[in-house]
């Protein structure tokens, strides 16, 4: 118990390394998703390129949007944006910040996503093999337009008779494959580098005000939890009370009734405060339809 | 428990260790990736070689960087080079060292993947298949056709389905030949890396062993130094905040006090207790107030120093805060001169 205890405080603390965990757990599962699901392209000339691009973007979105819901902090900032300024300033380089470091972590699980179709590139085949050159490829070439068409917007389909063995097939998924590898590459490249540079350089531009503003991001997000903890307790101790006071008038109400003298010999003082003067059915009956039909009013004062 | 503790404070008490461990997962995932990632060459003359030295050199080039990326001291090493000198002198001595440890241990991934590149062969086979010497392996057919075309039909030679040209020179031939020569490569490749490291580690306690030690522990200390900072200000966040929220209740249960103006003490320890633990909210209403005042106006942060108690009946409750709102304290006043 004390193991998970200290697991668990060790990640309250620090409240980065749990939102780190989740942005690596979504990263993770976006992949997983993607490996999972069946690409089946529709190889008409309308269609694909919809589809194509439509897988290529949409589950990003999503990622994305799942990226905020989940992290807890995005409710902490937009309260703290939101609310009224009473006694406590508002720091703009605060909210800035929780909510650069909010989007950067939802950003991973979404362009992990786009980098893996762009190396599987099974999308990219999909959206644009009907906008290939045909002259490029042998094999096109005594065939209309139209039938061009058709059969530039099968090349994605290799279980298709007409293009199970087709070589200008395989030239063109080839190309395509080959394109999309190098655009994800690039693009991973890309963004690589600029997170070098963003670390590298961050601490060359306002280090302390950039300290301030997570001392003080961190302090709210504590502040928030502590609150929370507080009025759970309190919130446990009234009931307790509230509780107490409704046995109490209960059993009052009790004894006016019956004029039950309730001693009947020895009986401990501890088991008779646990029972709470209610020793038989009938009472017990009489509490719980009580308890259900008229709660007591929230005031224990 | 004490065992998890234990690992744990062992990793985090020896930033080396760690970096090793990360090191060591970035270089499995560099031969997973490379194994995951479909190879797929172009067989077209003028991409071939563009797409096979760029998969050989890229992606090492992106884990070099994220080797980078990863490691936490790039941002403490940045920010040890960029900080005023105010009273603590700045040792360069110890950012060079710790900006070459960080080098080296992110120049481990990038080793594995052009090694397991090279010793795979795919990407040599794709890079030079247009440059594979006609005149020992090929037939004598290859000078009765155009440079042009020779060279369309060489750079299909990785792409095994459509080759055509098995009477110019056999495919398993080239393909031979050329993974071969990358074999070669990666193992010469693999056995340079490896006497280098070999070269870095015998030969660094030969040259001012002394220094290296006082490097190294100036830059160990840096990084604790800022964990420990971290760790104080995060302790200090918190204590701050359960002060903060106590004195707000406080204050509300003040303020109620005086709105009513009635006296609430029971003089039985009991209630008195139970009153501290419920912070003096007793009913729905002030429940809901005290919330509604949480979001509509925060406390200020600004800690009021505890108060002495003042001994009078009047405050049972505990200490009146000194509190900037004025009723209060003229109350506090009004009664003790009485």
């Amino acid at each position: 118990m004390d193991r998970f205890r200290m697991i668990f405080q060790y990640f309250q603390s620090n409240s980065e390394s749990v939102m780190n965990g989740i942005c690596g757990l979504l990263a993770l599962a976006s992949v997983k998703m993607y490996t999972c699901f069946d690409f089946s392209c529709p190889c008409l000339p309308q269609y694909n390129m919809a589809y194509g691009l439509g897988i290529m973007f949409v589950p990003p979105v999503i990622l994305f949007l799942c990226g905020l819901i989940l992290n807890r902090q995005s409710l902490v900032m937009l309260d703290e944006w939101r609310r009224p300024q009473g006694h406590r300033k508002k720091d703009l380089a605060v909210i800035r910040y929780m909510c650069s470091s909010i989007v950067q972590r939802a950003m991973v699980a979404p362009v992990v996503w786009i980098i893996v179709t762009l190396l599987d590139g099974k999308c990219l085949i999909c959206a644009f093999s009907g906008s290939m050159d045909p002259d490029k490829f042998v094999g096109f070439a005594n065939v209309t337009p139209v039938q061009v068409e058709q059969l530039l917007a099968k090349v994605p389909c290799k279980d298709d008779e007409l293009m199970r063995n087709n070589t200008s097939r395989k030239a063109v998924s080839r190309y395509l494959r080959c394109w999309s590898q190098v655009l994800g590459w690039s693009i991973l490249l890309i963004l690589i580098v600029a997170a070098f540079l963003a670390r590298w350089l961050r601490p060359c531009f306002n280090q302390a005000t950039l300290l301030q503003a997570r001392h003080w991001s961190n302090y709210i997000d504590i502040e928030q939890k502590i609150f929370e903890e507080t009025c759970c307790e309190h919130s446990r101790l009234f009931a307790h009370k509230c509780i107490l006071h409704f046995f109490e008038s209960m059993r009052q109400e009790m004894k006016l009734h019956t004029f039950n003298l309730p001693r009947e010999g020895e009986r401990d003082e501890g088991e008779e405060d646990l029972l709470q003067g209610i020793t038989d059915q009938d009472q017990v009956n009489k509490l719980l339809k009580t308890w259900y039909y008229e709660k007591p009013p929230l005031d224990v004062s | 428990m004490d065992k998890f503790r234990m690992i744990f404070q062992f990793f985090q008490s020896n930033q080396e260790s760690f970096m090793n461990g990360i090191c060591g997962i970035m270089a499995l995932a560099s031969t997973q990736m490379y194994s995951a990632f479909d190879f797929n060459c172009p067989c077209l003359p003028h991409y071939n070689m563009a797409y096979g030295l760029g998969i050989l050199l890229v992606p090492p080039f992106i884990l070099f960087l994220l080797g980078f990326v990863l490691n936490n001291n790039i941002s403490m090493l940045a920010e040890e080079w960029r900080r005023p000198q105010g009273q603590r002198g700045k040792d360069p001595a110890v950012l060079r060292y710790m900006f070459c440890s960080m080098a080296q241990r992110a120049m481990i991934a990038p080793a594995v993947w052009v090694s397991v590149t090279l010793l795979d062969g795919k990407c040599i086979t794709c890079a030079f298949c247009t440059s594979v010497p006609m005149e020992t392996l090929g037939n004598a057919s290859h000078l009765l056709l155009s440079p042009g075309e020779i060279q369309r039909v060489l750079a299909q030679i990785p792409c095994k389905e459509i080759y055509n040209g098995q009477e110019l020179i056999a495919n398993e031939v080239a393909v031979r030949y050329l993974r071969c020569i990358s074999q070669a490569l990666g193992w010469c490749f693999v056995l340079l890396m490896t006497t280098l490291a070999f070269l870095v580690r015998s030969l660094r306690p030969c040259f001012s062993q002394a220094a290296f030690l006082k490097s190294r522990y100036w830059s160990h200390y840096i990084d604790i130094e800022r964990k420990l900072f971290d760790e104080t200000c995060a302790e200090h966040a918190r204590s701050f905040a359960k002060v903060c929220i106590q004195q707000f209740f406080e204050g509300m249960s003040t303020d109620l006090v005086a709105a009513r103006c009635h006296l609430p003490r029971k003089t039985s320890e009991d209630a008195g207790e139970a009153s501290k633990k419920l912070l003096g909210i007793t009913d729905q209403g002030t429940m809901n107030m005290a919330l509604k005042s949480w979001h509509r106006c925060k406390p200020p942060l600004h800690l009021h120093p505890p108060a002495l108690p003042s001994g009078n009946g009047w405050a049972g409750e505990g200490q009146p805060a000194v509190h900037p709102s004025t009723p209060q304290r003229e109350t506090a006043a009004y009664y003790s001169l009485v």
